[in-house]
Formats: structure tokens, sequence, C-alpha cells
């Protein structure tokens, strides 16, 4: 009995403030852009407009939701449903700082379900049967993929800095210092990767409202784009969790551990409100350079750091203990 | 049942919750308009699924590849504790170096080009 509690209530207690911080992510996102572009954002419904989420989110869910006849309905329904479920689950190995599930191989656990994401895309936009659709989805299909190369290349790097693919490590191994100060190189490519990975601003030509009006989820309406919707935000706020355990790394006392918590989401929080200023500051990349910079800047670079952090610890002696 | 498959059990429940609401709850009034593929400019009546671009399929087989030979370096922590690393090292120098030549290779033949 006391088995089952902890299997239900763990996970849950972790799903359901994700998806009440997707929720205010969005709320903040309206209004950080607001104030950039001096108007003041949503702010009528409630105090600040700080329920407007409950009422988006009520929105979609009593919007009606198609379902078009040249689809393929079943792939149609899964893929945002897809979508949504492996958001939820790469939260499971995520330290803040005690995890769900404590993995040895947590990256690589991370690494394995945000590259299952790229079956959600191919599958909306396959199944849409619609060309706009279909575009978008090939072109986020091909970004995601083109940046997963780099994105694992330098968390390589940082994996053999740190010594470990358990993402506990990394509170240890930056107790003296943050890995953003010796590889802020790498920190510089994941943060960018990271932009693109999740299809956010400057890279967001998946959506680029001009060509595609939205990309792989046109057909989409109601509830299984709200799925979509979802999954998108719960993956940026993941992906800045990971930035600043990375290279943040947040100091972990196990007689206050939530002192760890409060400062691991506060970075996150802030390299989010990042990503809302870079989305009101930078236009759209053309879609030849977004692969130029991949394939000709980022991965001949990280190529050769990955190289480096191999070759520094061996030469300076200072080889992270085996973990 | 461990931790792993209840969380992804809960999630999976969660999701088909949500998308069983979204489909209860509204009134759905279908007609041939509303259900009928996206359109502006396109013609909408043709099957989508036709067109194929070369351009798109490389990326694709090009992120297959170096993923793979990502694939090889990842035990390099532990090759890294091994008795002889300067032995890991050599080996994960050769793959890095091989992967650089493939790179090389690729920019030289215009595969990395996208817009011409």
């Amino acid at each position: 009995m006391h088995e089952w509690i902890i299997l239900i209530s763990n996970p849950l207690l972790c799903i359901i403030p994700i998806l009440l911080a997707v929720a205010f992510l969005t709320l903040l996102e309206r209004k950080v852009l607001g104030y950039m572009q001096l108007r003041k954002g949503p702010n009528v419904v409630g105090p600040y407009g700080l329920l407007q989420p409950i009422a988006d989110g009520v929105k979609l869910f009593i919007k009606e939701p198609v379902r078009p006849y040249a689809s393929s309905p079943i792939l149609f329904l899964i893929a945002p449903m897809l979508a949504l479920t492996l958001a939820l689950t790469l939260w499971m190995p995520m330290p803040t700082p005690y995890p769900i599930t404590d993995i040895n191989l947590g990256i690589l656990f991370i690494l394995a379900i945000s590259s299952l994401a790229v079956y959600s895309i191919l599958g909306s936009g396959w199944a849409s049967n619609s060309k706009y659709a279909l575009i978008g989805a090939l072109r986020a299909v091909a970004q995601t993929i083109s940046y997963e190369v780099s994105l694992g290349l330098i968390l390589l790097s940082t994996i053999i800095l740190a010594g470990g693919f358990t993402l506990h490590t990394f509170n240890v191994a930056q107790e003296s210092i943050w890995l953003l100060a010796p590889s802020w190189p790498l920190a510089a490519m994941w943060y960018i990767s990271t932009l693109a990975e999740t299809n956010r601003a400057p890279f967001d030509l998946t959506e680029g409202e001009s060509e595609l009006v939205s990309g792989f989820n046109v057909e989409y309406a109601g509830g299984p784009f709200a799925l979509f919707f979802l999954a998108e935000y719960s993956n940026i706020l993941l992906m800045n969790t990971l930035s600043a355990i990375l290279f943040l790394g947040a100091f972990h006392s196990p007689l206050l551990p939530e002192i760890t918590t409060l400062n691991l989401m506060t970075k996150a929080s802030l390299l989010s409100i990042l990503f809302l200023w870079v989305r009101a500051s930078y236009p759209r990349f053309r879609y030849d350079q977004l692969m130029h910079l991949i394939w000709k800047n980022f991965l001949p670079i990280t190529l050769a750091l990955v190289l480096l952090c191999t070759a520094l610890p061996l030469a300076l002696a200072g080889l992270p203990p085996q973990t | 049942m461990n931790l792993i498959t209840s969380t992804l059990s809960i999630a999976i429940l969660l999701t088909i919750l949500l998308a069983m609401v979204s489909f209860w709850i509204p009134q759905m009034s279908p007609d041939t308009e509303k259900l009928s593929p996206y359109e502006c400019g396109f013609d909408p009546l043709g099957s989508a699924r036709l067109p194929f671009s070369l351009r798109f399929f490389l990326a694709a087989i090009l992120f297959l590849l170096f993923d793979l030979e990502i694939a090889l370096l990842l035990p390099l922590p532990w090759g890294d504790q091994s008795i002889l690393p300067t032995q890991t090292f050599m080996w994960a120098s050769i793959i890095l170096i091989l992967l650089t030549l493939g790179l090389i290779y690729e920019w030289m033949q215009g595969g990395l080009e996208w817009a011409e």
C-alpha cells in the first residue's frame, strides 16, 4: 500500500508543478514581450493578468478540435499525446536536487527521450496531410536533429569534465567553480543549441508565420493543440533547468535541500527569461544560415572541444573521480 | 512496477485524459470547409505526401552518421579511468579525426550548402 502511494504521488508531485510552471511561463512570456514592446501584455483576467493562463487553458479545451478529413486519424491524435508524454517523462532524472528516479545514466536517458520527441513532430506533420504542415515538420525535424549532433557533443565534453552521466555528479563537480567559467565556449554553443532544439526564436523557422502560418501544427485546434503547446513550453523549462545544472551548478547541502531547489530553479527561470529576451530582440534566421551555423561552425568547434576536454584532464592529471 | 514505469504510465494516462476531455467537452459541428486541409495559395486538393526533398534527406543521413559516431564516444568517462588513459585518448582522437575528415569531405563535396 505504502509503496503504491509513493509510486503514484511522487510522479504526480513532479508533473503537476511542471504543468503549473508551464502555464505561468506562457503568461510570463506574454508579459515580458509586452513590456519589451512598451505595452502591458495581458492584464484583464485576474490581478495583473495572473489568471490569464487558466482562462487560456479553459478556452483551448472548450474549443472544437478539428480532425481534417484528409488526415490519418490515429497518428494525428497520437502525435500530440506522444509529445506531452515525452516532455513530462524527461523530467524524471532531473536532480532538483532529488530526482524522481536516480538513474545512473540520467543524461543518456534525457538524450534518448528528447530525440524521440522528433517523432511527434514528424508524425503530426505527416498525419495532417497538409502541405504547410508537412513542410513545417520537415524543417523542424531537420533543424532538431542537426542541432542534436552539437548538443550531444557538448554534453559529452561536459560529462568528461564532470566525470559521469549522472546529473547529480554535476552538483558535486561544480562545488568550487561553475563549469561556465572554464568552458564558456561550450556554454554559449549549448545555449544557442537549446534555442534551436526547442524551436524558439530566432530559430523558429518551423512556424514562420509569414510563410508557413504555424508549421507542423497548422491543422491542430483546441485540445490537441494545447497538448503540443504544453509539451513545447515544458521542453523549454527542461532545457533551461538542464543548462543551469550543467553550467551553473547549484550548491547542494544535504541538510537544506530546499536551498538547492530554490537556487537551481531561480537560475533556470533567469535562463528562461533570457529565452524571452532573445525572442524579443532578434529577427528570425534564414534556413540556410541556420544549417550553416550548425554544420559549418558548431560542429567543427565542438569536435575540437571534445578532444580538448578529453586531453586537458589527462595532461594536467585532473581526471574526475570515478562515480 | 518501479518509479520509471509508474512515471511513464502516469504521464501517458494524464495525456490520454487531457485528450479525451478535449474531445468530450466541446460541441462538435464538423463541416467540409472546416475539415479541409489548410490552404493559402497552395492547391489543397492533391495529396501533400508526394513531394520529397533530397536536401532534408541528406541532413537526416548526416545526422545519422554523426550521431552514430558520437555514440561510439559516449563511454569516454569510463575509458578515462582505465589503466592506460592515454590509449583511450588515442582511440578517441582517431574517431574524432575520422569524423572531422568526413565533415571536410562532405563540406568539399557541397553537401552542406543549402541555398542555390
